[in-house]
């Protein structure tokens, strides 16, 4: 078996590799430290440029870094400001994260079920496709008059508007997963005797499913975008509304925090996207991301 | 090993097969009438687009004939199913399994336990020499890996007739003569019945029973011609040798344009 040979590294091939291995662990380490020096570096930049340029203008609408600092500090611990949105920031997050996540799950248990029947079954294609196209290109801030008298002046409305956002990343790209799946992969499980249903979880799905996480990134990227718009429904509470309530107090330092808790969530839990497909996607070389 | 009609594990009779292009249609499979003997070894040569590989999916029951049916043992199939598993040239295995997980596919959806079709899939990753390679994933293995994956999946699920559309294709020379002298060794263990597609003649001489020689334009079954050389056969040989002209000049015969062929020989 001169194929089995050269692909499986013999008893002594494996002593020798066992030196390298250390130093390919601390090349690896050090290749971690250098992009988060590089990642980092560049808003550090950015913050300097900010600093330097407000102080360079005297500008009174735009507060400094300095600034916004001390604003997080009180909007997370309070002691400095003592108001309204002192040591405040759990209540919001957790309130924006109820309503981000209350829509984009809805959004991934309706667009990935539908999503697979559409690309998979041409009856549902015919009927649903023309109305999907129709209603995708209106923005979802267009909504937003009738979601506030549909769900009136609360949560809910904000839920549906994300919803309305993510849905449609989700369905496309789950639709578009199925449709590029290799045909043969289908005859192979018919003629191994997987029929129906079984056929949607053990083979639409899989194969589908480095496509489909493209969708869910996006899609929850948009859910984070659409919550200063979901929350503008008069809702007391979450970060949006206290980016709102920023504006109308004439309270940039409170406008900017808002902006980086936001942008900081959104980040931290798009990592744990990435950690779960790459995770569940082991098997896909092509997409590591 | 041939017999007669009556004994025949498949069976084709007057299958022919017309696809629509536009606003005609192309006559892929001119009458088709075939009966392969239970664990016969046929191989099915011809040139490219003269419908071998239409055949063989209308035999998977990928595709339906336009008339005519297909019979295993007697009964008319309808459609894919476990006992006729089909090996692909481009693999075709689920990308998202490991070794173990693929060929057990089809031990699993007959509703078996885990530990029953991890056994099976196990002995069977045994039988085409990738135990060791049982956890990796498709992406992992070679070429020749693949399609040793490929053949243990449908062993695996009892299919007693294997359809094989140019399997060693896309492999480079080495591997394709060690796969098939494993092929043949399977094959003699299993008793399985073996339709297998291919272009080259030498590997229809070496590998068949029978070679059946297509010709394009409605595809046809022209010469059936079986190969009494003593296995373990030596491609090297005399006897091979004069085998392998002999069905070269069968197949190429039917190259020169319809027009000029002598009706002779289309019958």
């Amino acid at each position: 078996m001169t194929e089995q040979a050269t692909a499986l590294p013999t008893a002594a091939r494996e002593a020798e590799a066992e030196a390298p291995a250390r130093t390919r662990r601390r090349r690896h380490l050090l290749e971690t430290l250098r992009a988060i020096a590089l990642g980092l570096g560049f808003p550090i930049l950015l913050v300097l440029l900010w600093h330097w340029a407000v102080a360079y203008t005297g500008t009174r609408l735009i507060p400094s870094p300095r600034q916004v600092a001390v604003m997080m500090y009180d909007f997370a611990f309070g002691g400095v400001y003592d108001d309204a949105f002192s040591a405040t920031i759990l209540t919001h997050i957790w309130k924006s994260m109820q309503r981000v996540y209350g829509g984009f799950f809805l959004a991934a248990l309706s667009g990935i079920p539908l999503g697979l029947m559409i690309g998979r079954i041409k009856l549902m294609r015919e009927l649903l496709d023309p109305t999907i196209n129709l209603l995708r290109p209106i923005p979802v801030t267009a909504w937003l008059p009738l979601s506030m008298i549909f769900f009136g002046l609360g949560p809910n409305a904000a839920i549906f508007l994300v919803f309305l956002g993510a849905f449609y990343p989700i369905l496309l790209n789950t639709v578009f997963g199925v449709r590029s799946v290799d045909v043969r992969l289908f005859e192979a499980a018919a003629m191994l005797g997987c029929t129906g249903s079984a056929m949607f979880r053990q083979v639409v799905l899989p194969a589908s499913l480095p496509a489909i996480f493209n969708g869910l990134r996006i899609a929850h990227g948009f859910a984070w975008i659409l919550i200063v718009v979901g929350e503008m429904t008069g809702v007391p509470t979450g970060l949006g509304s206290v980016i709102m309530d920023g504006r109308t107090l004439s309270r940039t330092d409170l406008v900017v925090t808002g902006m980086i808790v936001i942008g900081v969530c959104g980040f931290v839990t798009d990592r744990i996207i990435v950690t779960l497909s790459n995770r569940l996607l082991a098997w896909s070389p092509q997409h590591h991301a | 090993m041939p017999e007669t009609q009556a004994q025949a594990v498949l069976a084709l009779r007057g299958v022919t097969k017309r696809f629509p292009v536009g606003d005609g249609e192309i006559e892929a499979l001119a009458r088709i009438d075939l009966a392969i003997g239970r664990g016969e070894f046929v191989c099915l040569i011809g040139a490219s687009g003269c419908g071998k590989s239409t055949l063989l999916r209308i035999v998977a029951g990928f595709e339906e004939p336009t008339t005519g049916e297909v019979a295993v043992r007697g009964r008319k199939i309808a459609g894919p199913a476990s006992d006729r598993g089909m090996v692909f040239q481009d693999y075709a295995l689920f990308p998202w399994m490991t070794v173990r997980q693929n060929i057990g596919f089809g031990p699993r959806q007959r509703g078996l336990s885990r530990r029953e079709v991890d056994a099976i899939a196990d002995e069977f990753a045994r039988l085409v020499g990738l135990e060791r390679f049982a956890d990796r994933y498709p992406s992992q293995l070679s070429g020749g890996m693949k399609q040793r994956v490929a053949i243990a999946r449908v062993l695996a699920n009892d299919a007693d007739i294997l359809l094989m559309d140019e399997p060693f294709g896309a492999l480079d020379a080495l591997t394709r003569e060690q796969l098939q002298r494993e092929l043949l060794q399977i094959w003699m263990r299993t008793h399985v019945t073996i339709l297998f597609v291919t272009h080259s003649v030498e590997e229809a001489v070496l590998l068949a029973d029978r070679v059946l020689v297509m010709s394009a334009g409605p595809g046809r079954i022209e010469n059936s011609i079986a190969i009494g050389l003593a296995r373990p056969r030596d491609v090297a040989s005399p006897e091979f040798n004069a085998v392998r002209r002999d069905v070269a000049r069968r197949l190429t015969s039917h190259l020169i344009p319809a027009r000029d062929r002598e009706p002779s020989l289309a019958g």
